[in-house]
């Protein structure tokens, strides 16, 4: 903060506001030092997935000599031709997350925008109640133990993909930020509609989801990532080896490299635990890297998508 | 209410709300946020302003309950699944105050009144859980509040020399966020491992003595904000970030006028503005102080003994006196607590929001 105290104090020029395309086409030195320390600080916030990324393609003797370091000493290939020489079950790992991101992304979604069309009208009977009762289960939770109870006693949910989904189907932080959006939509587009004879479903397909498309897209983003990095549940209910999801396979592996079951083992060749460890990782991140590369101003827009009330 | 562009003197819109000025939001954003169409509806309709709320009972009774009929046919799915995820452990609740067994099912065990919270209170656990996650709580709603405001600060200046480079700043403080607490585990095992760690590298490069970080309890606490600063300071300063671009920029042109330093802009116009949406932040984390981030203190300690008397907190408690121990009844006692405790104090900080800024309370 002392930086910013530096600067000259006759800035009649500067604008302190918001005005971008005012930018000041001067260079100043204090200017520059804001800039070096954002990029070093950006350079910190990558500088882990580097590490990741070189250990990945460093060879187990250079890990264990020299510790892991941001640029592989000596660049192998090793730690990927491990994992991949049997990659089943690396494969079925991704299988199981995919199925239960896609399932769950679209399931929610849906679900999650069905409740929150008829808590947005104004005109819907039981709009208060119902909201509270959204709203409520923000605000007080059973916790873990009845929910383990009721999953694996009650359901008999465990070992099947729908303990990995159910759970995290209707988020309702984001059945309220929906509920927030569609209730700001134009009523008059609903009331031409109705009047034209359109059926509340058809008014919610055609009309409401086509207005609401960047909510939805930002509301699917997030449950996306939630059921993605997903570990906890199978942590609590998967102990079938084939519905284990990538990131629970790679918390398992965290702590012992042989649950991997390569067939290199069954030689007797040694085991690349620390490379291929981060291998496992490089391949886990780089989806979601991908995608957010690809969509991340909807990331933006979700963080500062409008207050929830829960009246 | 608001209107679109305040003449003077300019309100600062509550920041999450998206502000049309902001090029990066401009074309992902959502105009239509509620507090703008609340205030276009009181244009409207200010000359009658009952005739809204009388509108459905002037329609005919049978459509109207036809037309409710659809809308509840909607929501059942949603409402039916958090009925069975949501209420259902809510009820489950009384498992503390009961012998559980398995083969009784919750109805049918016997109760026991507070004997599972007599059995909890007893041993050292209970003080050491409730003191790590109300301690570990309060210093990151600390840090990140004061990382993430800085680094909001720092980036309106750089937005202002180079729109480019701020947004590539803010993408990738971000981009943590993205990690699952699996993955940042091996992260940070990467750095701490004591054999072949960066840290202990560089300690030894330096000529320093190595540190065994796994089994050194006393730098947990650090470690584990550290961490949580590097994962969310990114998601925190782009929430503040929006709330100073929302500030109206009159305010500076007036103060520059005047003759202001930046750093007396920052301190009478940017971090008074910001001082609602900072208030209201803390107190909804101070709500939530009873909860830990169970991936955070379970993933990145490596569940290692060792750590837990700085790093076993509530949830991990209840997890592993579940889990390890099959200790039904002093992890339902434990969950129950933090459910009860952690119910007061939200109510209690949105108690205390609702006073400072009612347009900003929960409910």
């Amino acid at each position: 903060m002392r930086l910013l105290a530096t600067q000259q104090s006759g800035a009649g020029t500067m604008r302190g506001g918001a005005f971008p395309q005012h930018s000041v086409r001067r260079i100043r030195p204090s200017r520059l030092v804001i800039h070096a320390f954002l990029l070093l600080l950006s350079f910190l916030f990558l500088a882990p997935l580097i590490l990741m990324i070189s250990a990945s393609f460093s060879s187990e003797t250079a890990i264990s000599q020299y510790g892991y370091s941001l640029f592989p000493r000596s660049f192998t290939m090793a730690a990927y031709q491990y994992i991949l020489q049997d990659p089943s079950q690396i494969l079925t790992a991704y299988g199981v997350t995919v199925t239960v991101t896609l399932i769950g992304t679209c399931a929610g979604v849906l679900i999650m925008a069905l409740l929150a069309y008829p808590l947005s009208r104004k005109d819907f009977f039981l709009r208060k109640p119902l909201s509270f009762y959204v709203f409520f289960t923000l605000l007080f939770n059973g916790g873990l133990v009845p929910l383990y109870i009721l999953v694996t006693h009650y359901l008999q949910l465990q070992d099947t993909l729908a303990a990995l989904i159910l759970p995290y189907l209707v988020m309702p932080w984001y059945v309220l930020l929906l509920r927030t959006y569609f209730a700001a939509l134009p009523r008059e587009l609903i009331d031409a509609a109705k009047i034209d004879g359109a059926g509340e479903w058809r008014i919610f397909f055609r009309i409401v989801v086509p207005l609401s498309r960047p909510a939805l897209a930002t509301v699917a983003l997030f449950c996306a990532l939630v059921f993605w990095n997903d570990w906890y549940l199978a942590l609590l209910f998967i102990n079938n080896s084939n519905l284990v999801p990538l990131q629970y396979l790679l918390y398992q592996i965290s702590t012992d490299i042989t649950v991997l079951q390569t067939s290199s083992q069954a030689f007797g060749v040694q085991v690349p635990a620390l490379s291929a460890q981060m291998a496992i990782a490089v391949l886990a991140v780089g989806p979601i890297t991908l995608a957010f590369l690809l969509v991340q101003k909807y990331f933006v827009s979700g963080i500062t998508l409008g207050g929830v009330k829960g009246d | 209410m608001e209107y679109e562009r305040p003449a003077f003197p300019p309100s600062p819109k509550p920041a999450g709300v998206i502000e049309q000025r902001t090029p990066e939001h401009h074309e992902t954003s959502s105009p239509p946020v509620a507090s703008q169409s609340t205030s276009s509806c009181d244009v409207q309709e200010a000359g009658q302003p009952k005739l809204q709320q009388k509108h459905p009972k002037q329609r005919r009774k049978g459509w109207h309950w036809k037309q409710n009929s659809t809308l509840v046919s909607m929501a059942i799915p949603g409402l039916l699944t958090l009925f069975i995820f949501a209420y259902l452990p809510m009820f489950g609740i009384i498992i503390a105050f009961k012998d559980y067994r398995a083969s009784q099912g919750i109805l049918g065990s016997a109760w026991v009144g507070f004997q599972n919270f007599f059995y909890l209170f007893q041993t050292d656990d209970a003080r050491r859980i409730v003191f790590n996650t109300l301690f570990m709580n309060a210093l990151f709603i600390v840090t990140v509040l004061v990382a993430s405001l800085g680094i909001a600060l720092l980036l309106q200046e750089a937005r202002q020399s180079n729109t480019w480079l701020a947004r590539f700043y803010q993408s990738t403080l971000f981009f943590p966020y993205l990690f699952s607490y699996v993955i940042i585990n091996y992260f940070v095992f990467a750095l701490l491992n004591t054999s072949n760690g960066l840290v202990n590298h560089l300690l030894m490069g330096l000529g320093m003595h190595t540190i065994n970080w796994y089994a050194s309890p006393q730098y947990w606490p650090v470690i584990l904000t550290l961490v949580n600063l590097w994962k969310n300071a990114g998601f925190w300063s782009i929430v503040y970030l929006a709330g100073i671009i929302a500030i109206n920029p009159e305010y500076y042109e007036a103060a520059s006028l005047d003759g202001a330093t930046t750093w007396q802009k920052i301190w009478y116009i940017t971090l008074p503005m910001l001082k609602p949406l900072i208030i209201i932040n803390v107190l909804l984390s101070i709500g939530r102080i009873f909860y830990a981030d169970f991936g955070l203190f379970y993933q990145v300690p490596r569940n290692v003994p060792q750590l837990f008397p700085t790093t076993d907190v509530i949830d991990t408690y209840v997890y592993r006196t579940l889990t390890a121990l099959g200790d039904v009844g002093m992890s339902s006692a434990a969950g129950a607590f933090q459910a009860i405790v952690g119910f007061v104090l939200v109510l209690g900080s949105n108690w205390l929001v609702r006073r400072t800024d009612p347009e900003r309370a929960l409910f």
